[in-house]
């Protein structure tokens, strides 16, 4: 089963390689992490998607919780959240592909943050279904990159994770 | 007071009221050096390898409750310690290894004798730190120890950059420490007590096994008690050793892999299970899914939460100190009226005398050649049962844990987890130091002791009477075994051939050396090993039956009901 991890470490070098190190040591999946400094800057967060059984999701927590930077850990896929990745997108976009991609990119409510005579470069935000499904709807051969985020996610409602 | 870094790291040590470093010097930490040169309160103690000073640190802890604590160079020096680290690591033992680096400009540039100390340890330390600024040395040393000790223990390795020990700053050491990251669990869940309490009580098959955590967190007085109270069965892993007295009638001797008959017979058929400071190991247990095969409810007590349901479901998990929560459950039961139910309990004990009595761990001893066993059962007799017996890894180390019987805890040191070889000779090192007064024997092998036989040259110098009982087959025993019995006797690469003469090598240490080749002349060897040449260090080398091999035996991925309880099994 998929889960969504957040945690809060203290914002120190090699505090990332701990959370990689142990995922890897230990033979567990990452299918994206995330991590950015928070409001408080001494801190960071992290969101980490993996797969697992329930056994399983329950040691990677307890181990997260172990590593000595690892300030909180919660699995906030266990009730209601929200998750958003950020995709930017480079399209080959000349002749009657150009206004087709265009129109595209309005109907997914994407936005286009780069144009040449010959690309867009659009920003699309949502969650990973809706990227993914934004890839499905251009043409394979017009796309020249594409560079996601991983997903960030957040409790919904009175749900927090703070110290 | 303005002091340099390298005089910090040494005042640190001091305020830890540290009283012996292990160590061997060199370019990085050559101010660390002379800082410690220029005081006498911190007594430091030059290994031949640095592998062998962190063992020797890890022996000293192992053997006391202090942290170890151990001082090397970068580069080589650093990844020569990498062993010894990841080896306390396995076992939970409490050590600061202090590391010296390249200088802070250097890092990252291919410097000689460079090497990312730090991600190098990462994944076989409880923590590290590199130290980037002299203003966070005596912080970051005071979190070491701070972290090495509690919770569940470990090694943590602090990292020095050598231009950070030249420079200097005020020097305070800080009184308190708060991490808001960090706050291990003490006292265990008072409701999950109760409920522990009272399945115990209601238990119609009740076992206690007991492990490591049990001598880290000094609760084997706790634990005979409770133990005594309850009347059960017991039984204690290699590394628990001594945490319940092994002369009294109630323990069942060691489980697992090389355990006894009726200490695997009762963990599988009974139907409470009270795990203390243990972990499920798979050398403990075996196959996983053979023993959730017999239903039994189990109660696990372990500071560590992650070791909890990580190999079996667990019924009544309690996380806390093991000496808070043994002291908890005794109290309860103390305070309450509800006593075990006498008649379960003398049927559950009429079973396990029944398997008592395959006598499991006898053995056919000759006149004509050394039987290992034998060695071990006289060493117990000469010692009373008094030594620490430090041991390396393989068969003899499996003798040792079956046949010294080990009454108190601190007395059987090993590397359990890691099962490293060359542990022997420097873990006694460590304990001989910390324990002036006890006799010392390390049991090893003609394989073991060549991984760290220069040692022999620090128990010189530092006159460490420590006694070497090198039970000699000529064989990687160990190795050998398997390849007997499942390997179809192809013995490949495991016969060690052009074997030194151990007693002319440690004469030539400046140590004593005994060979003894016959039955009739182990205990008068032993005898004066540990009488007349009391004061010196004694190299015995035992030619014993090279055919010998360790049972009862559970084949790796085998059940634990599935021994082979000797040659006749086969």
């Amino acid at each position: 089963m998929r889960h969504v991890i957040s945690l809060l470490i203290e914002n120190e070098s090699g505090a990332l390689s701990r959370v990689s190190g142990l995922f890897s040591a230990r033979g567990y999946n990452i299918e994206s992490l995330t991590v950015a400094p928070t409001e408080d800057a001494s801190m960071s967060r992290m969101t980490i998607v993996t797969t697992g059984s329930d056994d399983i999701i329950e040691q990677i927590t307890k181990q997260l919780n172990k590593l000595v930077e690892v300030v909180k850990v919660v699995d906030i896929s266990e009730a209601a959240h929200i998750e958003r990745e950020l995709m930017l997108i480079k399209v080959r976009a000349s002749g009657k592909d150009r206004e087709e991609v265009k129109r595209t990119a309005d109907i997914f409510r994407a936005r286009i943050i780069d144009v040449t005579e010959s690309s867009y470069v659009i920003e699309l935000t949502g969650n990973q279904g809706k990227l993914d499904a934004f890839i499905g709807a251009i043409d394979a051969d017009l796309i020249l990159e594409t560079v996601r985020s991983g997903i960030c996610g957040i409790g919904r409602g009175d749900r927090v994770l703070k110290v | 007071m303005v002091l340099t870094g390298a005089e910090i790291v040494i005042r640190c040590l001091q305020e830890e009221k540290v009283e012996h470093v292990f160590g061997y010097p060199g370019g990085a930490v050559l101010f660390i050096y002379d800082a410690l040169f220029q005081q006498d309160q911190v007594r430091h103690v030059l290994v031949r390898h640095e592998q062998a000073a962190v063992h020797a640190a890890d022996g000293y802890a192992r053997s006391t409750q202090k942290v170890g604590v151990a001082l090397v160079t970068s580069g080589p020096g650093a990844t020569n310690a990498v062993t010894g680290i990841a080896t306390a690591f396995c076992d939970s033992i409490p050590m600061v290894i202090v590391s010296g680096q390249v200088p802070t400009a250097a890092i990252g540039q291919d410097a000689f004798q460079e090497v990312d100390t730090v991600g190098i340890t990462r994944p076989c330390v409880k923590h590290n730190f590199l130290v980037k600024d002299v203003r966070d040395i005596a912080a970051t040393m005071k979190k070491a120890f701070y972290l090495a000790r509690t919770g569940r223990p470990g090694p943590v390795l602090v990292d020095i950059p050598k231009d950070v020990s030249m420079h200097k700053c005020e020097f305070e050491y800080p009184q308190d420490i708060a991490m808001r990251s960090y706050n291990p669990v003490v006292k265990g869940h008072q409701g999950q007590i109760r409920k522990a309490v009272q399945l115990l009580l209601e238990a119609k098959r009740p076992m206690i096994y007991t492990g490591g955590g049990v001598i880290l967190s000094d609760a084997a007085e706790k634990l005979t008690r409770l133990t005594r109270l309850l009347g059960y069965p017991i039984t204690n892993t290699l590394m628990g050793l001594g945490g319940y007295p092994a002369s009294d009638r109630q323990y069942l001797g060691m489980p697992g892999m090389h355990g006894t008959f009726e200490a695997n017979m009762a963990m599988h058929y009974s139907d409470v299970l009270l795990a203390v400071g243990a972990r499920f190991d798979d050398r403990v247990i075996g196959n996983p899914a053979h023993f959730a095969e017999e239903p039994r409810k189990i109660i696990h007590v372990d500071i560590d939460p992650s070791s909890i349901s990580k190999r079996v479901k667990v019924d009544v998990p309690i996380v806390g100190d093991v000496k808070e929560v043994l002291d908890e459950m005794i109290r309860q039961l103390e305070s309450g009226e509800a006593r075990p139910n006498p008649e379960a309990l003398a049927a559950w004990w009429k079973q396990i005398e029944e398997w008592r009595s395959r006598n499991c761990m006898v053995f056919r001893n000759s006149d004509d050649i050394i039987k290992p066993q034998f060695v071990i059962q006289k060493l117990w007799e000469v010692t009373g049962g008094e030594a620490i017996v430090t041991s390396d890894v393989g068969q003899h180390q499996m003798w040792a844990a079956q046949y010294y019987g080990f009454d108190k805890p601190r007395r059987w040191l090993n590397s359990g987890g890691l099962g490293t070889m060359g542990v022997g000779l420097p873990y006694a090192m460590g304990a001989k130091l910390a324990n002036p007064e006890l006799p010392v024997a390390c049991v090893t092998g003609e394989g073991s002791i060549q991984m760290n036989i220069q040692e022999l040259s620090t128990c010189r110098q530092f006159r460490l009477p420590v006694k070497v009982c090198l039970l000699n087959n000529g064989y990687l025993g160990m190795v050998r075994q398997w390849q007997e019995l499942f390997h179809g006797g192809r013995y490949s690469e495991s016969y060690m051939d052009s074997l030194p003469d151990f007693a002319a090598l440690a004469r030539a240490y400046g140590h004593v050396g005994i060979r003894v080749d016959k039955p009739a002349d182990v205990e008068g060897a032993l005898r004066e090993a540990f009488g007349t040449h009391k004061d010196e260090l004694v190299f015995l080398d035992f030619q014993v039956d090279p055919t010998e091999n360790v049972y009862p035996m559970v084949q790796g991925g085998k059940g634990l009901t599935e021994m082979i309880l000797s040659a006749e099994d086969l």
